[in-house]
């Protein structure tokens, strides 16, 4: 019963944020719509007895990320309204809902025809954090380190990316300055 | 009233037609972004309802990988944004159409 009222309340609100995030066309409405739809997520880990993946994602999703996107979003002027593309809204919507529902079959039909067995069992008697030590670091040590790697990989590219002229702020240049300052790296051709 | 799987890969659904609507319908691209994120989100949630349903932590180290890739996702996506808003000063995706050759 208790799980049945948690599952119900969580799914509405994390629908209801996710929906206010997509539709809004304020930045700083969707950021922390965003935000609070990552909290009510973990609740279902929690629920789910996946205790350790329920922290993580509150720590990395609304700690690192969503301070991430805080931090980027300083960047941008969030004042004005977001642009929207303008198409047919059903078709949007229609095309969405099927191929959604297509990849929930594909992923599922193969657990619904045959009755698997599990890989991993869980152990009796230890915890989740413990259960997921023991499966993390010996099955998946290879694919830990790679993903080790693969985060300082994202991490030097995020500084070497985002410090370029650093020393300038568009903010305190006046337009003649970021005129000269845009036609100068154009002619560098680094990026298109 | 039971909860079970059925219930969870239908909220996962749910939350991927919202992700995809918003991946479909947003041109700025830090709201594309958002919308990326929402669409793995929801993938998390049945990767973890699988793996309790079937006694299995297959599902939950799945669901730790997406978030690590999300993560670095956004570290180099929005240092791309931001090389991208000094030059042209907008981060809308239709100005973003120079290679249509």
């Amino acid at each position: 019963m208790f799980e049945a009222v948690a599952f119900y309340l969580f799914a509405f609100l994390t629908i209801s944020m996710f929906y206010i995030a997509v539709t809004t066309s304020q930045a700083l409405y969707a950021l922390s719509a965003l935000a609070a739809g990552m909290i009510f997520i973990s609740a279902f880990f929690f629920i789910l007895g996946a205790d350790f993946l329920g922290a993580v994602q509150i720590v990395v999703y609304s700690g690192a990320v969503m301070a991430l996107y805080a931090f980027g979003m300083m960047f941008f002027d969030t004042t004005r309204d977001v642009k929207e593309k303008q198409g047919n809204k059903a078709i949007v919507i229609g095309l969405s809902v099927i191929s959604a529902v297509l990849v929930v079959l594909i992923v599922s039909a193969p657990i619904i025809g045959s009755n698997i067995e599990a890989f991993y069992p869980v152990t009796e008697g230890a915890g989740n954090v413990q259960e997921v030590g023991m499966v993390l670091f010996t099955k998946y040590l290879v694919p830990f380190e790679v993903a080790a790697v693969m985060l300082l990989v994202a991490m030097i590219a995020g500084i070497v990316l985002a410090g370029k002229k650093m020393d300038l702020s568009l903010t305190l240049m006046n337009e003649q300055e970021i005129l000269e300052m845009r036609e100068e790296s154009k002619s560098k051709k680094v990026l298109p | 009233m039971e909860i079970g799987l059925n219930h969870y890969l239908v909220l996962s659904t749910i939350l991927f037609a919202i992700g995809l609507v918003g991946v479909m319908r947003r041109k700025n691209l830090l709201m594309l972004f958002f919308a990326t994120e929402i669409l793995l989100n929801s993938v998390n949630i049945s990767f973890a309802a699988i793996s309790h349903y079937y006694g299995d932590l297959t599902g939950q180290m799945f669901a730790f990988f997406v978030i690590a890739i999300a993560a670095s996702e956004v570290a180099v996506g929005l240092g791309l944004l931001i090389v991208w808003h000094k030059k042209h000063n907008n981060i809308d995706l239709d100005s973003m159409s120079t290679m249509r050759g």
